[in-house]
């Protein structure tokens, strides 16, 4: 397995509180990678890892052999370059049409003309069937829509890595059927590395090739989807089968629930 | 002892801010364009919604304080016999005064808010990120162009506001009120000086408009990104931006027109 992500020892707090605790963790090369947990568990913080857009408080992160927090800002944006981001809200930029977005990248880092640069765009949004919204300006555009422009807007460079920041999350279940078939279309296509962040159990065991769980600011599984499935770890099934009850707690910290209905003010 | 925390932390506060928000607006302008046709794109679409959406706003306020400048003049004026002096009174008070003032408190409401409102919603709806994650600087392609647009488009508006005020208050004193039009003209023309009269009211609305825009579009690059704090930065660009303007106007015009 050709390791294209690799974290080592890697600890992040955000104030006092340590989001990640000494996690290790490699992402293949090549594969769809799924990074489940709970919510709050700080997935989204790994991809902001991965970008560059935080930086560790110790361990190391590099990406293909890059390490992003000792990079300086031309090597990271020159690895960024190589990265696409789909953002949990798609996150397209609202004083451009779709077909702007997607064009921006390739206007900026390629000498392409223009007859070429449309042509890309139109190549782009024709698979996420966006084609003909070209023209629509974001506000114009459902949710679903957003996100799958936005997920042709990350792809325009070809980049070796795209990162999926909750891309099922609020998706209706035709939406859902659609992204997971891109995802997968695109990752063998074009053999692209892709990480996806996700808590959708069923959508992301169905297309990974390689899971991380995380809980509690460590790595409590990391393997194949059947290696999941199969697990007998307390926290991993609870996770699974969405129980209330278990390692995870539902309930936030608080006070004796009988006590504190009984307290007089 | 407690008291002397608080002053400490609130000096301190001001200063690390002042110095961030130094260094942010020192990054913006010289981080320069890499393709120009493309900046001139955007920098010209922010002269639009910065300054040409300010002119009715700009062109209707010049004109009312025109008209209610020229009405209190005249009656003051008119007990001395000297109400040919509104022309004077109208252009000095407009070119060195309140052409600059009110155009900076009318744009740091006007544009000063919207830009901060619309940069801090780029950074709530992660359009920032989504530009860093491109390698795309979002200092030099979003904040730069706005900067820039606010900076050449104030002292412009201040200009017209000037001749719009000057215009309306001709129309009040001269068409209504009968003063002769050619005393208005001249003792305007005797008194006002290019290089002292118009160009320090220049000079003032290019250092309103620094002040006003950075801290426009500063707070809103570091707000927090949800509606409250959105809210928060575009009050506090109002009411940093007036105060700013306000104090400045002191220290500027004590440079310039005081005699000491």
């Amino acid at each position: 397995m050709e390791v294209y992500i690799d974290v080592k020892n890697l600890s992040f707090y955000r104030g006092k509180r340590a989001i990640y605790d000494d996690i290790t963790l490699q992402i293949p090369k090549g594969k769809i990678t799924a990074v489940m947990g709970p919510s709050g568990v700080g997935k989204t913080t790994l991809l902001r890892l991965i970008g560059g857009q935080v930086v560790q408080d110790s361990g190391s992160l590099t990406v293909d052999g890059v390490d992003i927090a000792a990079a300086s800002r031309k090597e990271l944006f020159e690895a960024r370059r190589k990265m696409g981001m789909l953002f949990q809200s798609g996150a397209l930029f609202s004083d451009m049409s779709v077909f702007e977005n997607v064009a921006l990248p390739l206007q900026e880092y390629t000498s392409f003309d223009k007859e070429m640069i449309r042509d890309i765009v139109l190549m782009k949004l024709q698979s996420v069937g966006l084609r003909g919204a070209a023209d629509l300006m974001p506000s114009e555009l459902s949710g679903g829509m957003a996100r799958r422009a936005a997920l042709a807007r990350a792809i325009a460079l070809d980049p070796d890595l795209v990162m999926y920041d909750e891309p099922f999350a609020g998706q209706d279940p035709i939406s859902k059927g659609v992204l997971v078939e891109l995802i997968q279309r695109l990752n063998s296509a074009a053999n692209m590395t892709s990480v996806l962040v996700s808590h959708d159990v069923e959508e992301s065991l169905s297309i990974a090739d390689h899971v991380c769980l995380l809980s509690g600011g460590s790595v409590i599984l990391s393997g194949t989807p059947d290696e999941v499935r199969s697990s007998t770890d307390e926290r991993v099934v609870q996770f699974l089968n969405g129980l209330a009850d278990g390692p995870v707690a539902f309930h936030y910290p608080a006070k004796d629930y009988r006590e504190q209905l009984l307290e007089r003010n | 002892m407690a008291v002397f925390k608080y002053l400490f932390d609130s000096v301190y506060g001001f200063f690390d801010a002042f110095g961030q928000a130094g260094i942010f607006l020192f990054q913006t302008l010289f981080r320069l364009p890499v393709r120009f046709s493309e900046a001139l794109r955007l920098y010209i679409r922010q002269v639009y919604s910065v300054g040409v959406l300010s002119l009715v706003i700009i062109v209707v306020s010049g004109a009312f304080i025109g008209m209610v400048l020229a009405l209190q003049g005249y009656t003051i004026l008119t007990r001395y016999g000297s109400e040919a002096a509104v022309g004077q009174l109208l252009a000095l008070t407009l070119l060195r005064e309140l052409g600059p003032v009110v155009t900076g408190l009318l744009f740091a409401g006007r544009a000063g808010s919207a830009l901060t409102a619309e940069i801090g919603l780029m950074k709530a709806t992660e359009q920032l990120s989504s530009y860093e994650m491109m390698g795309i600087d979002p200092l030099r392609r979003v904040i730069a162009p706005r900067l820039l647009a606010g900076i050449t488009c104030m002292p412009i508006l201040a200009l017209i506001f000037s001749a719009v005020g000057i215009w309306a208050g001709m129309m009040v004193s001269v068409q209504w009120l009968g003063v002769y039009e050619g005393s208005f003209w001249s003792s305007m023309q005797q008194s006002v000086y290019f290089d002292t009269d118009v160009m320090n009211g220049v000079i003032k609305s290019f250092v309103f408009a620094i002040a006003v825009v950075w801290i426009a579009v500063y707070q809103g690059y570091v707000c927090q990104p949800t509606s409250e704090g959105i809210g928060r930065a575009t009050t506090r660009t109002v009411v940093m931006g007036s105060l700013a303007i306000l104090g400045l106007d002191f220290l500027l015009t004590a440079a310039m027109f005081g005699d000491f």
